[in-house]
């Protein structure tokens, strides 16, 4: 198989970006991604994969017809939270199966302010008042709670630790370091979640250029792996109105892991460094055990330990996480796979992991669908 | 309500009434022995093409609680309301379901919880439209 490494990355931030356009933020980052890799032209690379939730008809294509870059195959992916880990994996095993030597890889979203409306829910399950999204988020962080040790103090650690974090993230959309106190008085959207332990879903896009062959200086794909959820969780992402009596049914994350681990032949105990899905403070912590950094019902213990902070073990969310940044949803896996380049590169300035040289990158979203990538220099 | 009175259940095939109160309509599958909710041909824990229906029972415990504090998009009717699992032990299933005590802090774990209809809407004849949701079975 073709080794696939990272010829260049571009992103425009994460927040809110009022009179420009979708198509704005997608020229901007695959403009920057293409210059990084010194790509003058259309002819630069064979095909583009772009991960999109609510971009709408064509999205990509209209981003690459206003850089005068259209030609080659363009295909929008819709995957949820993972809508851009799911075209890095498209454009990666592309590469690697020796269809194409360089492929253009972005993800790209606008998105509403407050509770997503989705399309999931059929209309009588809005109408029931059942497409209470976070609500779903404030059940799994209850049960989570009912079967450890956690408290909404350690919620509340985690939102202080990414947000701290996210200070040093110029394209982070929450720069600013909050207290637990402060959290904890942020009002209660479902108990136990409060408003500051929810992610904002936002706008931005982020842009990564794919590139066949060794590179040994270059950042390379270890893991592309995209996973959906197995049947019977009543919890899961895949948001069910019924499930089985049955506790040991593996959240799509732990397969998705599995695999990635095994397809970059390392060991959780290697990696320097995570970026995982925090959509919620309880998702982080979750999170922790499916990806199995550590041990079912360890997660507050690497928690309260620092191990998670930068400066720890094991730092998670150097980038502030989507806590700090929001959450662009086609955009957002690969704001993860940038920050994971930019510290494997050692750019990552005042939020640098001191020699990080393995990178894992995580989300978990509707689908159920589950994402991991790991990188490595 | 009393589920006697004129009114619209939110989708056609959920919930039915014999006259002695509300009960899910859920699918047994004949191979795998496993009920599933709402009703559907295929079974949706082993995919086999084999269920029929079956009226679930309308008591179970509490498993996972919380409540929704803004009126979720496409929702009209009362905020706030109570959302949560409710087990089904005699069926081995977990149902999603409104919960009718909107204050988390008067739940527990494991509490005995009963089927009831919910008014979420009106419809076009001014008829209410109902959902399902629990009650604590000791109120």
């Amino acid at each position: 198989m073709n080794d696939v490494h990272i010829a260049g990355v571009g992103l425009h931030p994460f927040g809110r970006f009022e009179g420009h356009s979708i198509t704005d933020l997608g020229a901007a980052a695959v403009h920057a991604a293409l210059a990084e890799a010194g790509i003058v032209d259309r002819r630069g690379f064979q095909a583009t994969f772009c991960g999109t939730a609510y971009g709408g008809v064509a999205a990509a294509h209209k981003v690459l017809a206003r850089l005068s870059l259209t030609g080659g195959p363009i295909v929008d992916v819709e995957a949820g939270c993972a809508s851009g880990a799911a075209a890095l994996m498209l454009g990666a095993a592309a590469i690697r199966a020796g269809q194409y030597d360089t492929v253009l890889v972005f993800g790209v979203e606008k998105m509403p302010k407050g509770i997503i409306r989705s399309s999931f829910f059929e209309p009588w399950r809005e109408q029931a008042g059942l497409a209470a999204t976070p609500a779903y988020f404030a059940l799994r962080a209850q049960r989570l709670m009912r079967e450890s040790s956690l408290t909404k103090a350690d919620l509340a650690t985690v939102v202080v630790k990414n947000r701290r974090h996210g200070m040093h993230n110029p394209d982070a959309m929450f720069r600013k370091e909050v207290t637990a106190e402060e959290v904890l008085a942020s009002r209660v959207v479902s108990e136990p979640l409060h408003l500051w332990m929810l992610c904002s879903p936002n706008e931005g896009a982020a842009a990564v250029v794919l590139r066949g062959g060794g590179n040994s200086n270059a950042v390379s794909v270890r893991a592309a792996v995209l996973r959906s959820h197995l049947p019977g969780n009543v919890l899961d992402e895949s948001t069910p109105l019924s499930g089985l009596v049955d506790d040991d049914i593996p959240s799509a994350t732990t397969p998705a892991a599995d695999a990635a681990y095994e397809e970059a032949g390392v060991e959780p105990g290697d990696l320097d460094m995570v970026e995982c899905q925090d959509t919620d403070a309880a998702r982080e912590l979750l999170a922790y055990e499916e990806l199995r950094l550590c041990s079912r019902g360890e997660a507050g213990k690497l928690l309260a330990d620092g191990a998670t902070a930068l400066g720890g073990r094991l730092p998670v969310n150097v980038s502030g996480g989507l806590l700090s940044k929001g959450e662009p949803l086609g955009a957002s896996a690969l704001g993860q796979v940038i920050e994971l380049t930019n510290q494997l590169r050692g750019a990552a300035g005042p939020r640098q992991v001191t020699g990080a040289r393995l990178g894992l990158a995580h989300t978990v979203g509707r689908g159920a669908n589950a994402s991991v990538t790991i990188l490595s220099r | 309500m009393s589920g006697t009175e004129a009114h619209t259940i939110v989708e056609p095939g959920l919930m039915r009434d014999d006259g002695d109160g509300p009960r899910l309509i859920g699918a047994m599958c004949v191979p795998c022995g496993e009920r599933s909710f709402p009703f559907a041909d295929t079974c949706p824990w082993c995919g086999a093409d084999a269920t029929h229906e079956v009226a679930l029972s309308p008591h179970g415990t509490l498993w996972a609680w919380t409540a929704v504090t803004a009126a979720p998009p496409g929702y009209s009717g009362p905020v706030p309301f109570g959302f949560g699992v409710v087990q089904l032990d005699d069926d081995r299933l977990r149902i999603v379901t409104r919960i009718s005590e909107a204050d988390p802090a008067m739940l527990t774990f494991g509490e005995p919880m009963t089927l009831v209809y919910d008014v979420v809407d009106e419809d076009e004849n001014g008829h209410d439209v109902v959902t399902w949701s629990f009650t604590p079975s000791t109120r």
